[in-house]
């Protein structure tokens, strides 16, 4: 295990060096930061002393070494059009990006597993074969256009729309299930990490962005749940467990659910990676003060030290929770547990 | 006759799998019987329903293949009706299972330990520890050495031989009267199919349980069995003591069964065979399944499906043995037993 771990960690190292090569590349042909950074009356000779300043006259591989350390030790260096450390920059707006994702990430667990464990169950439910229509939306609407109708449902119609009266017995007001289409409501700080998940206004800018960014994701571990438990009901085991009179609840839940975890685990890491990469759309259609929002400006401004060390974050999120699967493997999966012991002979 | 109610009745039980041109029917109006503490063998090729009967009284047929008529009594109760509910209660606790292949059987991710406790406490009202101590004595039971050690291991750490062993255990753990047992060495080295089934016996002995015993391999029908049923086409063409069963066989199938069997030190001979194959479930002939195949066949054959008559101590479905038949019992036995071709011709191999 402890082998295991330091061996893909090496690896997790060998694929950072990749993209921090990948990204230093982007300094190199994506325009000529100098030009980026000066007015048009610079003169050539501030220009060639800002060059030879920021360490562009060295070699290639010089400036990588630079870059390198330069982030390990978190200096991703100075936004060109914002003149303040990226570090900084990205820290700032970290919390927002990472509390979206993880909101959407759970809103997608907590509902896309009882569902695919409900639409594998009732194969042939009307319930389950609705729940897979819908999901056939979830998948094929594009992700802002979802956060789009969100708004207009639950921002403009609710806020327009008159009471509803009820039989004369109380009154349905739509006003009061409008929802905020923008920003992040009232946040509190704490420390450097501004939350927006401890005051009800926080959480209700939370409920749409993270619909819309979680709704691909519960269709994705729905579907995935969904055909691994009919997978998983049709082994041997299974069989027997129903052989040996276990209780229904433990079967389903306990011996099948359990079983199609591993693929689950795989897909959900790798989701989660996702919604954090591409909380882009979702963060420009909310207007909510991430990362994602902060990386199109930067593009739109070719703004090269934003977006490589965005890129670099992007890894860095993938390969922690690569290493996380991976360790869930082992939790789930006695077989992995190699050294736990070893197989008998026959007899 | 005042003899004691049997363990389990099987009356005329029908197995249907409905598909878009009509039932097609996998077990046909099979009737028998298996008394306290009796071992039952039921052979058969593959496809003649021998599974899909043991599935039936488990209460565990695949859908969409139902028990479309018939009953399944145990120790005096109607247990084809049950709901669901009612019958995983009897699963486990009054009929055990085990099933053909010990490798994926169990659980690969739950201990050995946990799938024994958690069919204990399923059934009983013992408390954890007691279960868990009683898991352990099963794990002896079943002789599996360093019982106390292996309990906590996982499937894949136990070889095929020990994870039937295992199975044996899980099916026995709460005293089942009846265990219906699928092919349980089909899967395993040979070496070690006649340990697992000796096992099975001595544990069944000893604690007085009933077996049906589903199995292609005579051998162990031979060495294992008291009676043994032997099924063609979904119905059961001959079922009596094992004895009577291999040495007199009376059925022509059953007798071309036996001919096909390999004996060590029989070396002079060829084997014979059984002309043709088992019908399809889609292409059952009217009359006598077997009559395709049949070298005694006669006109009523094609007509009529033979009952289920007594000849001596066994049933036989073959119309041979039919009182209006102008051969006496000893002529047709004669006539089974020579390898003459009857009153048809047929192409022999």
């Amino acid at each position: 295990m402890v082998a295991f771990i330091i061996r893909r960690f090496i690896q997790s190292l060998f694929v950072m060096f990749v993209v921090a090569l990948v990204s230093f590349a982007m300094f190199q042909f994506i325009g000529d930061p100098v030009n980026q950074m000066v007015g048009i009356e610079t003169s050539l000779a501030e220009r060639a002393a800002l060059r030879e300043r920021l360490g562009l006259n060295d070699p290639i591989y010089v400036q990588f070494w630079h870059y390198i350390v330069n982030a390990v030790s978190g200096d991703f260096g100075l936004s060109y059009q914002h003149k303040r450390p990226v570090a900084d920059m990205l820290l700032e707006r970290l919390p927002a990006t990472l509390e979206l994702s993880l909101v959407s990430a759970l809103f997608s667990l907590i509902v896309g597993i009882p569902m695919g464990v409900y639409t594998g169950l009732n194969r042939d439910g009307f319930l389950a074969k609705l729940f897979l229509t819908i999901s056939l939306i979830g998948i094929s609407l594009p992700t802002f256009l979802i956060g789009i109708l969100l708004i207009f449902v639950f921002s403009v119609m609710m806020a327009n729309a008159p009471p509803i009266p009820v039989f004369d017995l109380f009154t349905i007001y739509p006003s009061a299930l409008q929802l905020p289409s923008f920003g992040r409501g009232t946040t509190v700080d704490i420390g450097s990490w501004r939350t927006g998940l401890l005051t009800t206004d926080g959480l209700k800018a939370l409920i749409m962005p993270s619909i819309t960014l979680g709704l691909f994701q519960l269709t994705l571990i729905m579907r995935l749940v969904r055909s691994e438990m009919l997978e998983v009901l049709r082994t041997d085991y299974i069989k027997f467990a129903r052989a040996r009179g276990l209780a229904n609840r433990a079967i389903n839940f306990g011996h099948a659910l359990k079983n199609t975890l591993v693929p689950v685990i795989t897909i959900t890491g790798l989701q989660v990676g996702s919604i954090i990469a591409f909380a882009i759309i979702t963060e420009t259609v909310f207007q909510w003060p991430g990362m994602g929002q902060m990386f199109l400006l930067a593009v739109q401004n070719v703004d090269i030290p934003i977006m490589a060390a965005y890129l670099m974050l992007i890894a860095f999120f993938f390969v922690v929770i690569n290493l996380i699967v991976d360790m869930l493997y082992y939790v789930v999966d006695p077989r992995l547990r190699v050294d736990a012991g070893k197989v008998s002979g026959h007899g | 006759m005042t003899m004691a109610s049997p363990l389990l009745q099987v009356r005329n039980l029908v197995v249907e799998f409905p598909t878009r041109r009509g039932a097609l029917t996998a077990v046909d109006d099979v009737s028998f019987d298996i008394a306290e503490g009796e071992v039952l063998g039921v052979v058969g090729e593959s496809g003649a329903g021998k599974s899909l009967t043991g599935a039936a009284i488990i209460g565990l047929l695949e859908p969409p293949g139902r028990v479309a008529s018939g009953e399944i009594i145990l120790e005096g109760r109607r247990i084809d009706t049950l709901s669901y509910e009612q019958m995983r209660r009897i699963r486990g606790k009054q009929i055990g299972a085990i099933f053909q292949d010990p490798l994926t059987s169990l659980n690969p991710l739950y201990s050995v330990g946990r799938q024994l406790t958690e069919t204990i406490l399923t059934h009983t009202d013992m408390t954890p520890t007691k279960a868990r101590d009683r898991a352990i004595e099963l794990l002896t039971e079943v002789g599996i050495p360093a019982p106390e050690r292996r309990i906590d291991q996982y499937p894949h750490q136990f070889s095929g031989g020990m994870r039937q062993r295992v199975v044996i255990a899980l099916a026995l753990c709460v005293n089942p009267r009846l265990v219906v047992a699928d092919e349980p060495t089909t899967a395993l080295d040979v070496s070690i199919q006649a340990q697992i089934i000796a096992l099975l016996k001595k544990l069944c002995r000893e604690h007085g349980t009933a077996i049906m015993l589903v199995t292609h391999d005579m051998g162990v029908i031979a060495e294992t069995a008291d009676r043994v049923a032997v099924m063609y086409a979904g119905r059961i063409a001959e079922i009596g003591p094992v004895r009577e069963v291999i040495k007199n066989a009376k059925h022509p199938y059953t007798h071309g069964l036996m001919g096909s069997i390999p004996a060590v030190g029989h070396d002079a001979e060829r084997l014979e065979q059984i002309p043709g194959s088992m019908p399809r479930l889609t292409d059952i002939p009217t009359g006598c399944a077997f009559n395709r195949r049949c070298l005694h066949v006669h006109e009523r054959c094609f007509k009529d499906r033979p009952d289920a008559l007594p000849v001596e101590d066994s049933r036989v479905a073959c119309w041979l043995y039919d009182s209006a038949n102008a051969m006496s019992l000893d002529e047709a036995k004669r006539a089974v037993a020579s390898k003459e071709t009857g009153s048809v011709e047929q192409a022999n191999v």
